[in-house]
């Protein structure tokens, strides 16, 4: 990793509120192009609640606050045209799979068919090229029409992942996305994730700090709402900076 | 002493399956009673004849046609209306006192005796804006009665829709009208289908209402501004004023199969749409 690496995200003195509570006190980071960014950290450290402000999804949650900018290619995410805009080129993936109870190829292009009309030909063509993309492809092939609530736990996560895919993102923030996965579904996961680092940015949100290790390109510590500290995940697991981080990645908190 | 648990639970399942049992016995009593006393004077005569000598002679058409217009023109402008209240206060106001305020106001009025409803009708629709005794006011009139009953339905189906599928179709990029018809409306339809049926229901079995608002009129209705009797009221008058209970038993029989047909048809229609579609 280089420094001079171009900023995607840029996370300026960011403060979230939920109903009162401070989420997020103050964080400042910035998100490089093609990078996995991890971020780990205990419970209630505000990992979640950064993802969230990424894409504005966290303005759905009643009684919350936002203050600070996050800039995404430079641009104010909330001065971004319109909300969609922000989303679509900000794709999430979520902790738990969140199949629609509909087919396989309907989940795909359920959130692509938002925004523009697609031919059938084009259809069939982001099916498949956002089903490889995940992974799944070989494994759903043959059954596209049948319910996508049949998949396993972890075939869903990939579902997602291409759901996502097809709105055609250039930020993807995973969140926790293996937390009910088995390890086999987990290795699937991660090796798409790495495979999509060529054409997106990824920002990778986990509790566990071995998956970090193994998919970050840099990780990102926080705790209690602050940033401790971000540096090349080699560095952050060898021989981070600050003592507390050091305590986390061993295990002696958290 | 203490009753070992294997025989109290046994004991409660006997006495849910003798409440269960005794609900079932009661509704088939009633409509077995009601349409086999009915089904004996019923004939293809009385289901296409006019009501002629007050319901002594002749059919019920004009009750019949009267029943659908009514039931057509209440649920017509109930149905949208309500749904639309619903979609507005599960998906576009943040809850507050304001929302609390509205639901209680709608829970008064679904409580509210039906009879208020065809006095507030009367002096609305027929008097005051001059529709008269008709389909149109009478309709009306339903359509005001049930609709806190299918907005508080269709509510509850909403939010029972679980909150991720709106943060998918968020977080996608959909507007919140897409949010609510691509990922919340499909699956909230069973449940606001059910507050559709029981306001046909209660639509149709509706005395008070249509006889203050679409008085009682024997001829057929042509049009939503003609007088007209529903089956419920022409019921309650023969069998009231003793015209005919052979003709009451009948109009009675054609009735409980109408409700029954209108429910069918309705569960058929949604089952044919929601193919696939089901949630987990």
């Amino acid at each position: 990793m280089n420094g001079a690496a171009r900023a995607k995200i840029e996370v300026r003195d960011l403060r979230v509120t939920f109903g009162g509570e401070e989420a997020l006190k103050g964080v400042t980071l910035d998100v490089r192009a093609n990078e996995i960014l991890a971020i780990i950290g205990p419970a209630n450290s505000g990992k979640s609640s950064l993802l969230l402000a990424m894409n504005r999804m966290v303005e759905r949650v009643p009684r919350s606050s936002v203050e600070g900018s996050i800039l995404l290619d430079g641009a104010d995410v909330r001065g971004f045209g319109s909300v969609e805009d922000v989303r679509r080129r900000i794709g999430m993936v979520y902790a738990l799979p969140i199949p629609l109870p509909m087919s396989i190829r309907e989940n795909v292009l359920f959130g692509a068919l938002l925004s523009r009309r697609l031919k059938n030909s084009e259809k069939d063509r982001l099916v498949e090229e956002s089903l490889r993309a995940a992974f799944l492809w070989e494994e759903v092939r043959d059954r596209l029409d049948s319910s996508a609530m049949k998949l396993s736990g972890g075939q869903q996560q990939r579902l997602c992942m291409a759901r996502t895919l097809a709105v055609k993102p250039d930020v993807i923030l995973f969140d926790e996305p293996c937390s009910g996965l088995d390890p086999i579904s987990t290795a699937k996961v991660e090796e798409a994730m790495k495979e999509l680092k060529r054409d997106h940015t990824l920002v990778l949100v986990t509790n566990n700090t071995k998956q970090a290790a193994r998919v970050g390109d840099r990780t990102a510590f926080l705790l209690m709402g602050e940033l401790v500290e971000v540096d090349a995940t080699e560095k952050i697991f060898t021989n981070p900076s600050n003592p507390r981080t050091e305590q986390y990645v061993t295990g002696q908190f958290g | 002493m203490r009753i070992p648990p294997a025989t109290t639970q046994k004991i409660a399942k006997a006495v849910l399956a003798a409440a269960c049992a005794s609900a079932v016995a009661a509704l088939v009593f009633v409509v077995g009673f009601v349409l086999a006393g009915g089904f004996r004077y019923l004939s293809w005569a009385f289901l296409t004849q006019p009501i002629l000598d007050m319901g002594r002679a002749g059919g019920i058409l004009p009750a019949i046609v009267g029943t659908l217009m009514m039931v057509f023109v209440a649920v017509g402008i109930a149905a949208p209306l309500g749904v639309a209240s619903a979609i507005y206060l599960a998906e576009y106001t943040v809850e507050g006192k304001i929302t609390q305020a509205i639901r209680f106001g709608i829970n008064c009025l679904a409580g509210v005796p039906s009879i208020i409803f065809g006095l507030f009708g009367f002096i609305l629709f027929v008097v005051l804006l001059g529709f008269g005794w008709s389909v149109l006011s009478g309709g009306l009139s339903l359509a005001a009665m049930i609709l806190p009953t299918i907005i508080r339905t269709a509510e509850e189906a909403l939010r029972s829709v679980p909150r991720q599928y709106r943060d998918v179709a968020a977080s996608l990029g959909g507007t919140r009208w897409q949010v609510v018809t691509r990922s919340v409306l499909p699956y909230a339809l069973p449940g606001i289908l059910t507050g559709v049926i029981l306001g046909i229901g209660r639509s149709i079995e509706e005395t008070a209402v249509v006889i203050f608002t679409a008085g009682s009129a024997v001829q057929m209705p042509t049009s939503v501004f003609d007088s007209a009797r529903t089956m419920a009221v022409h019921f309650y008058i023969l069998a009231r004023e003793g015209i005919s209970n052979e003709n009451a038993y009948a109009t009675a029989a054609v009735l409980i199969c109408t409700i029954l047909i209108i429910n069918v048809s309705a569960y058929a229609i949604m089952h044919r749409m929601m193919r696939g579609r089901r949630a987990p």
